[in-house]
């Protein structure tokens, strides 16, 4: 097929149109748009970067971008943690491997939507039972300050991620050489050492992709941070996405919400492509 | 010995694990058993009674067949068309082997790296100008969104499928797109099933885009019907734990029947 080819431009034209229209047009105005005191009614006019010198001064954003960074980073060690716990788990010899692995992903195919809804019943109500029944002070009042908001949204962010990444830990590992690892157990390496000498670098790819896409994943969260906190209390719990959601949608201020937009984009693009560098590196030196 | 005691710590563990991730299911359907009170009184062990009342009036307030056949509705129609639209374009860029599709190839590619909420404002803007905020505007948007990855999944897989297929049906009479429908399409098969799962696991919980481009027009989706039944029952628990669990029914069962495949293309969409 050439470039002058009909059918070149006809295979192409509807994804093409789709993708201009619905990613790249939008982008491209957005750009323009965080430049303007656009409200998303009347015409916009050129302000320069009024929107972006206001960002600094915004609390909110400033609050939410903190917030996320800080749930990024803890989601981070602890998906990766127990996926790679998981993910040696199910891998071992043991019988119910195939049940366990079936249970520990099935979080992931629910939305966030639903499975923030029931984390929420789970913090606020089956938490505060057990905490009345045993004694546990600290069970009760989940979800009503920063500190359990933030660690909730951690437990369901990691409870509905860790399968997720179970599964691409289990790809790598089943690649570790079974007589390799047996070699060394008669050669009188304990457990750790099998680990750390012929399992972990053997399974190191697994770790940039996961620690990527779990870093991604969880800056660019909504659904779980809407249905299980809404950013509650005193909007402590708000992460940069809502932020942006409800700048434009609830204050009408589009101008501002694309810039916080914008300032999102450059964030995400740059975890993505220290991403793509990491691999590429990595390639070489191999 | 040493071997088999192991083994059975392993077990233990694996088992007391498998509880605690299954015990927010328990929790959540159990208690949606109960009444309202007898959620306060008792939160943690089966319920006294069972009552499905709580269920019936779930299922009547969510109109869920209605809701589930939205679901059904946008996510089909939406993937059909990604995997035809997808598969076609990467075949054709596959198949060219210029610097421009090398370049268009990449703009797709890039194109993922775009988080939704950077664009969504124009985007509403744009298609509200037009409108096509409605059921057919949402699935062109899932197109848009859903054609880079999927694009650049069955990319690869074409590597692997040889030209001389293509020369050949050429020889033997057959025009562009019919090679691609007979010949190619069908060769595809393991990477759309991939492509396909991947979508549809999306598509089915997704819930900003809906709610800004089809929400309240009675093609409600289940997540977007959920959001509003729990705003509304926010304080009954007995109700809204009923609607959650009537609206994961429809997933188990899927995973129920098809969790190999489920499992495996999430973890080669992952890896690639």
């Amino acid at each position: 097929m050439r470039n002058k080819d009909f059918a070149f431009w006809l295979f192409l034209a509807p994804v093409l149109f789709a993708l201009g229209t619905v990613v790249l047009l939008p982008l491209i105005y957005g750009i323009v748009y965080s430049f303007t005191d656009w409200d998303g009614v009347n015409a916009a006019e050129f302000i320069g970067v009024k929107n972006y010198i206001e960002l600094f001064s915004d609390q909110s954003f400033l609050n939410s971008l903190w917030f996320t960074f800080k749930f990024s980073i803890a989601s981070v060690i602890v998906i990766n943690i127990m996926g790679l716990g998981l993910a040696m788990l199910v891998t071992s010899y043991i019988k119910s491997k195939n049940v366990l692995r079936t249970i520990f992903f099935m979080p992931n195919l629910i939305g966030g939507l639903i499975l923030g809804f029931i984390w929420q019943f789970i913090f606020t109500k089956a938490f505060d039972a057990i905490g009345r029944a045993t004694g546990i002070e600290w069970l009760q009042g989940w979800l009503s300050d920063s500190q359990t908001g933030f660690w909730g949204m951690v437990i369901l962010m990691s409870w509905q991620m860790a399968g997720y990444i179970m599964i691409i830990y289990i790809a790598y590992l089943e690649n570790v050489p079974k007589d390799l690892l047996e070699a060394a157990e008669i050669d009188g390496a304990n457990p750790w050492q099998r680990f750390r000498n012929i399992t972990f670098p053997l399974v190191m790819p697994a770790f940039t992709v996961s620690l990527f896409l779990t870093l991604s994943n969880a800056f660019k969260i909504y659904d779980q941070n809407l249905s299980l906190t809404n950013g509650g209390p005193f909007e402590s719990t708000k992460m940069v996405a809502m932020d942006i959601v409800q700048t434009a949608f609830q204050l009408n201020q589009m101008a501002e919400a694309q810039a916080k937009a914008v300032i999102f984009f450059i964030i995400v693009a740059i975890i993505s492509l220290t991403q793509v560098y990491v691999n590429k590196k990595k390639e070489v030196e191999m | 010995m040493k071997k088999s005691g192991k083994r059975w710590t392993l077990e233990i563990i694996g088992l007391l694990l498998a509880l605690l991730w299954i015990s927010p299911f328990y929790l959540m359907i159990a208690n949606a058993f109960k009444t309202k009170r007898e959620i306060f009184t008792n939160t943690l062990k089966l319920p006294e009674t069972f009552t499905f009342d709580n269920f019936k009036q779930a299922f009547e307030e969510l109109t869920f067949l209605q809701t589930f056949m939205n679901s059904m509705l946008v996510t089909v129609l939406s993937v059909a068309i990604i995997l035809f639209f997808s598969a076609m374009a990467a075949y054709a860029l596959s198949r060219n082997g210029s610097k421009l599709s090398n370049i268009l190839f990449f703009v797709f590619v890039a194109a993922m790296l775009i988080p939704f909420q950077s664009v969504m404002i124009p985007l509403v803007s744009i298609f509200g100008k037009v409108n096509a905020l409605n059921f057919y505007g949402l699935i062109f948007m899932y197109l848009g969104f859903g054609c880079s990855l999927s694009i650049f999944l069955y990319h690869g897989a074409l590597k692997g499928i040889s030209k001389s297929l293509d020369e050949a049906a050429t020889i033997d009479g057959c025009n562009r797109f019919q090679t691609f429908w007979y010949i190619i399409f069908p060769l595809l098969k393991p990477i759309s099933i991939t492509v396909g799962i991947l979508n549809v696991i999306w598509i089915w919980n997704d819930f900003l885009l809906p709610s800004l481009v089809i929400s309240g027009d009675g093609t409600d989706t289940i997540p977007l019907k959920l959001f509003l039944f729990f705003g509304q029952y926010t304080k009954q628990w007995h109700l809204a734990l009923a609607g959650l669990t009537i609206s994961i029914i429809p997933v188990i069962i899927a995973y129920f029947f098809a969790q190999k495949q489920i499992i495996k293309g999430v973890s080669e969409g992952a890896v690639k």
